[in-house]
């Protein structure tokens, strides 16, 4: 995973709430089985006509807005669990995506490939919406670090909140599953513990201890 | 103080605390698929990993399968190949494959509890949001994407933050004709599809008691519907009794009670959230818009409401129209909402003697090969055929515009699938969420019709 520290960019506005990811990304799209190339049909049946034509009203084919920031509505990424609106999101060009709230496995997936989702509050996000809508070409800056955003040269800024162990896999492109293979050790032990090393914990419930958690007291 | 039943799960699958509300969890059952799965497999080969435990993952194909002749190759070249591919994935790493043409075979959230790979106190994870579903047998089980996938498939662990915990307490008994799908679709149309963000719910209350695990199922699967990240159902008799004899279910039944019994939120446990229900307020819903939120009794007019513009005319709907009367072209009765045995059966019921209206097309999909042999022992599918509707193969159809089976541009379709999205059944095609029943009255009426009427 690549690192990500700072961002200074413009931003594109998707001033829609709830984007569900058959929005982000249709189902007929899902096929591939590799991750390459699903920036292509991002947001599809938005952003072109039954004839492939790009649609004129919808903001990515807006040609006066560019940047690697997406600002999108509350909710953004509910729905369907697919990965492939992160990696369409990703692929398209976006590293950072602000909204004043994600839905949860969003919100994981993005993580998981380094677009780094930066929850504000909804009259800051009305505020991003305002000053990017109104001057396409101004900047945004994204500080994971001090995790704070700002909209550059206007003294507006926030802070976002990020999970501490969530921050350090960004900030040093550490990937989740180097950590969890390093705790083989710990795994092993969980599950000799629970089930004297007997897979089928459900089929050999009796002759174990409950998980110690669980007893009434 | 008392612990919450999902908190008691959680605690129980700690494997180590990574500070600041990060755990990491140990998974009892994964669940795979052929569309979020291809790039997991290629991700653990690339690191040279091998699956950690092959025995607590089981495979399905479901989503790209077509729901008719099954027996003949897949005709859509990309669907095939995803569908091929998880083969060869299985094979190679040695995963239990239920895949087309195996008698076991259906949709993930279907096949589990029918298998009894589904069991109370479990943690349970599919890359697919409607994981939720298993949350019925007092389980935690949510959707997860790729990349967890693949920490999975390594590890059999994953890093997630404990989401606060929300009580739903359905209180009273149900209606007549008033079904789970009705129930949670009113839950959803009351607390919005963000409602319940960063939750993880409960649902309880004498109207959840007295479902069967069939209705437990519907109304755990649409939680992620309210944002949650699941939601679960404390497992009790109904819960027993459905496990019991199951293929996969323990031996010692009894005695593995002693663990399942003590499943449950104790007296004193608080949740971050409670939210109370009479269930005598609660009609047969439908949907009007493009999120499961967007509904309404099945009584009342489309709300006035300016932030609904968008959605309305992507319905072609208008605010203060009617549902009820409203032209349909297209039923589908069938997702791992509400296409098991006992959705069928109330179907039937209902069908039993009469006949589909001329301009609609009406598709039963049976939820698995399984629910698919009973009902025909039952002689459903002759009822079906006879009112004119169409039975088909199992499979996740009309659900998702993927497969074969799509509904045109611009036509109405009544579906008991649980999502309404833009173009989720096919471009341009306009979703109408429902119960079964609702979605028969339909079919027998050609437009939106209260079954209670024609219950008798
Ligand atoms: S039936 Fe629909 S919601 Fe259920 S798993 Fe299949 S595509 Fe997903």
């Amino acid at each position: 995973m690549k690192k990500f520290t700072t961002l200074n960019s413009t931003a594109i506005p998707l001033h829609s709430e709830n984007v569900d990811t058959d929005q982000v990304i249709p189902a007929r799209f899902l096929k591939a089985v590799s991750k390459e190339g699903f920036g292509k049909n991002l947001f599809y049946d938005w952003r072109y006509d039954d004839n492939g034509n790009p649609k004129s009203d919808f903001i990515l084919n807006d040609l006066r807005f560019s940047g690697s920031i997406l600002i999108a509505g509350k909710n953004f990424g509910c729905g369907s669990s697919r990965e492939h609106a992160a990696w369409a999101l990703g692929s398209f060009g976006f590293k950072v995506i602000v909204s004043s709230f994600f839905a949860d496995i969003f919100r994981n997936n993005a993580l998981n490939n380094g677009l780094l989702p930066v929850q504000v509050s909804e009259i800051y996000l009305q505020q991003l919406f305002f000053s990017v809508e109104n001057d396409p070409r101004q900047k945004i800056v994204v500080d994971l670090e001090r995790e704070m955003i700002s909209i550059e040269g206007k003294g507006s800024h926030q802070r976002f909140e990020i999970n501490a162990y969530r921050k350090t896999c960004m900030m040093n492109g550490y990937d989740a599953v180097d950590f969890l293979v390093s705790r083989k050790n710990k795994i092993e032990e969980f599950e000799q513990k629970r089930n004297g090393g007997k897979m089928e914990f459900w089929n050999s419930v009796t002759d174990t201890a409950f998980p110690p958690s669980i007893i009434p007291v | 103080m008392g612990k919450t039943l999902f908190n008691k799960i959680w605690d129980a699958h700690v494997v180590e605390s990574i500070g600041e509300d990060m755990d990491m969890i140990y998974i009892d059952r994964h669940f795979i698929h052929e569309v979020t799965s291809p790039q997991a497999f290629s991700g653990i080969e690339k690191r040279g990993l091998k699956i950690f435990r092959t025995e607590n993952t089981i495979a399905t194909a479901d989503h790209n399968v077509p729901t008719l002749d099954q027996h003949l190759p897949i005709k859509e070249q990309f669907s095939r190949r995803q569908v091929e591919r998880l083969t060869e994935n299985c094979v190679k790493h040695d995963i239990e494959l239920y895949g087309l043409g195996h008698e076991s075979q259906g949709i993930v959230h279907v096949i589990g509890p029918e298998l009894g790979l589904t069991l109370p106190g479990m943690t349970i994870v599919c890359g697919d949001s409607h994981t939720s579903t298993h949350g019925a047998f007092g389980c935690i089980a949510f959707g997860i994407g790729t990349s967890e996938v693949e920490q999975v498939f390594a590890s059999q662990c994953l890093i997630q933050s404990r989401p606060k915990t929300m009580r739903i307490t359905v209180d009273g008994k149900i209606g007549m004709g008033v079904t789970a799908k009705d129930v949670i679709l009113y839950i959803i149309a009351k607390i919005s599809t963000s409602g319940a963000a960063g939750y993880f719910l409960e649902y309880a209350g004498e109207a959840i008691r007295s479902m069967s695990m069939e209705g437990r199922m519907t109304i755990c699967n649409m939680s992620i519907e309210m944002g949650a990240r699941g939601g679960l159902i404390a497992p009790d008799e109904t819960t027993f009794e459905y496990v019991k004899g199951r293929k996969n279910a323990p031996e010692k039944l009894s005695e593995a009670n002693l663990y399942w019994e003590i499943l449950f939120s104790d007296d004193d446990a608080i949740f971050n959230k409670e939210l109370f229900i009479n269930a005598s307020e609660i009609e047969p819903m439908i949907t009007f818009g493009t999120n499961p939120g967007m509904g309404i009794k099945i009584s009342e007019t489309i709300p006035a409401d300016q932030s609904l513009s968008k959605a309305l005319s992507y319905m072609g709907f208008s605010e203060g129209d009617k549902m009820l009367g409203k032209k349909i072209d297209y039923v589908f009765i069938g997702s791992c909402t509400n296409s098991r045995i006992e959705d069928l059966r109330a179907a039937a019921q209902l069908v039993k003697g009469k006949k589909k209206a001329a301009h609609v097309s009406v598709w039963i999909v049976p939820g698995s090969q399984a629910v698919s042999r009973q009902a025909q022992r039952e002689g459903l599918d002759k009822i079906f055929i006879e009112a004119g509707f169409e039975f088909r193969q199992a499979g996740c159809s009309a659900c998702l515009g993927m497969n074969e089976d799509k509904i045109p541009e611009g036509k109405y379709c009544v579906a008991t699938s649980n999502r309404n999205f833009e173009g989720r059944q096919g471009q341009g095609a306009r979703t109408i969420l429902a119960s079964p029943l609702t979605a028969v009255a339909a079919a027998l009426t050609g437009k939106i019709t209260d079954a209670r009427a024609l219950l008798s």
